[in-house]
């Protein structure tokens, strides 16, 4: 598989900060790759999106996007990318045909023409298609303003793919959805990614968007903290542990160390195991229990340490 | 060819918005009126001193001002959109920088136009004589004006950094220019330091641009026209290269490495 995203050692400072935003971080995309950027409010997911679109310069490193360097060859990467941004781009004051238009004319598919009547055959039918799709065959020439959140950002996607980019980037498409909207936009996606077999570069802040990809990179205070696929990253971060608790703590603990277990006490007793043997632990364990917890955490836990360590490393 | 279809679509979509935006179509109404009916009107007691009818004279200041200040302030709304619209969209594809500028300048120019009309007929209904083909060769001649408004303002634009700023920093740039380029006064004599600041202001070659075609073989030209066409011309066309080209390429600099 061809590498069409590469990242070496991209580093950005903002003018003024004293801080890099983006901290020497390398990683590369395979053609067709679903990738999602996952991370906190700050952890310079947007930043790099922006240096990815052309729109931000770096302060070094090294960026092709479809074999393109984006300073080099910034016209090149913009033909060839598709962009949602965090904020809404489409122009409320036109009609979603309008909206469409212009993008199509700018990204050099069709010549300028003041109205939908005026435009090509080819155009007109591409449109009702998108409409149809989209179901928006009554709206198609209403101002945008007439439209729910959950549409417009649709609108957008469809819009962004009109030039057939290689890639397509999301920077916190669903923010400001409500569950429903956003379900629809997701499927919607997967069935568009199926389709055009398009690149997705995803930035996302809910777990839960990121578990369909085919590979996660954690990021956080400008760093990636861990690049896997998300089952990689689920078994490497999420271990079972059992919550135990007695009447007799003293003899409880006895009987851990006997066991040969490490635990950490709290308010209670954790002990960290693996599956199998939770059932040997209880069978070893004799004094009466008052307590008895077996925790399998979510991939939204792991996620949680993971941003937590970062905080401790840095200091807060 | 495609850079010219992105120059037309960036310009089609200007002047849709200002059509759909009812509000704002109805305040570039208003103002020709108040600054053809109140400046005009007020100075028709003082012609004799004068020695020309102020009419002809405020319409024709107002006419170029108009197409200065509104192509001006229009490019300076790209900050406002290129945070939460289409703009970041336009910034995004793959055309040239001065493509996007241009087809803004295009798109306010048109803009300016609607305006401009409106001071055409508030003057005929103030009583400003205006033959067809008069008004047909102003229209014309209205686009270098216009032009390097929006150039004037792209350089204005790639020097600041927020909305905030904008609004601040810009009326202090247009407002002066208003008396030092002589649209309702005559700016031929002047205080030696008004003189310097007058001839130092772009808008006064628009104004004296605009004045030197209406009043070409009249016999007030002497009198009012500081310069004449070409000169003013020649000058604006040289500051429209410099302030288009450092313009642009400041700000997409300032846009890029932040």
């Amino acid at each position: 598989m061809v590498d069409i995203i590469q990242v070496k050692n991209l580093v950005k400072r903002y003018k003024k900060a004293d801080k890099n935003a983006v901290d020497d971080i390398s990683f590369s995309v395979a053609e067709g790759e679903f990738f999602t950027f996952l991370g906190p409010n700050g952890a310079g997911k947007t930043t790099t999106i922006s240096i990815l679109t052309t729109t931000l310069s770096k302060t070094s490193g090294e960026v092709n996007i479809a074999g393109f360097d984006v300073d080099k060859d910034s016209s090149k990467v913009r033909q060839n990318v598709g962009i949602i941004f965090q904020n809404p781009s489409l122009d409320a004051n036109l009609t979603a045909e309008e909206n469409i238009r212009f993008h199509a004319i700018l990204y050099g598919l069709y010549p300028f023409r003041p109205t939908f009547s005026l435009m090509p055959e080819d155009y007109k039918s591409r449109i009702n298609e998108l409409a149809q799709v989209l179901g928006i065959e009554k709206d198609l020439f209403k101002a945008i303003k007439t439209y729910s959140g959950g549409m417009k950002r649709k609108l957008e996607i469809v819009r962004s793919l009109i030039h057939k980019p290689k890639v397509l980037f999301l920077d916190e498409p669903t923010v400001g959805l409500d569950p429903a909207s956003r379900k629809s936009l997701w499927e919607y996606l997967v069935s568009v990614r199926k389709q055009d077999k398009t690149t997705i570069f995803l930035t996302t802040h809910y777990l839960d968007e990121a578990e369909d990809a085919d590979r996660v990179c954690i990021i956080n205070h400008g760093k990636i903290v861990k690049l896997g696929s998300p089952t990689q990253i689920k078994k490497e971060l999420t271990k079972e542990y059992i919550i135990l608790d007695s009447k007799d703590r003293n003899k409880l603990k006895s009987e851990l160390v006997k066991m040969k277990l490490k635990f950490i006490e709290n308010a209670d007793i954790k002990v960290e195991v693996d599956s199998k043997n939770v059932q040997k632990i209880i069978q070893g364990i004799k004094v009466p229990l008052s307590v008895l917890r077996i925790n399998s955490p979510s991939l939204e836990d792991a996620y949680l340490k993971i941003i937590e360590v970062g905080k401790e490393e840095l200091g807060g | 060819m495609r850079e010219l279809n992105a120059i037309f679509t960036i310009a089609l979509r200007d002047f849709t918005k200002l059509i759909r935006d009812r509000v704002r179509l109805l305040m570039s109404l208003v103002f020709p009126l108040i600054f053809i009916g109140i400046f005009g009107g007020s100075f028709q007691s003082i012609s004799k001193q004068l020695g020309f009818d102020p009419l002809p004279f405020v319409f024709t200041g107002v006419f170029a001002q108009v197409l200065f200040q509104s192509t001006a302030s229009g490019i300076i709304s790209l900050i406002e959109d290129r945070e939460n619209d289409f703009s970041q969209e336009i910034f995004v594809s793959p055309i040239s920088r001065y493509t996007i500028i241009f087809g803004k300048i295009l798109g306010e120019t048109l803009v300016s136009y609607t305006q401009v009309i409106a001071v055409v007929v508030m003057s005929i209904i103030f009583g400003v004589s205006l033959s067809p083909s008069t008004i047909l060769v102003l229209l014309v001649a209205g686009l270098v004006p216009a032009l390097f408004g929006g150039a004037f303002g792209t350089l204005v634009l790639a020097n600041l950094g927020s909305q905030r700023s904008a609004n601040q920093l810009f009326p202090f740039l247009i407002f002066p220019q208003f008396f030092l380029s002589g649209i309702f006064t005559p700016i031929k004599e002047l205080p030696p330091i008004l003189l310097v600041f007058s001839r130092l202001a772009p808008m006064t070659y628009a104004v004296d641009f605009i004045r030197s075609i209406f009043y070409l073989g009249k016999p007030e030209y002497s009198k009012i026209v500081v310069f004449d066409p070409l000169t003013d011309f020649a000058i604006m066309a040289i500051l429209f290269v410099i302030f288009l080209t450092s313009g642009t390429y400041l700000f997409v600099k300032n846009e890029r490495n932040r």
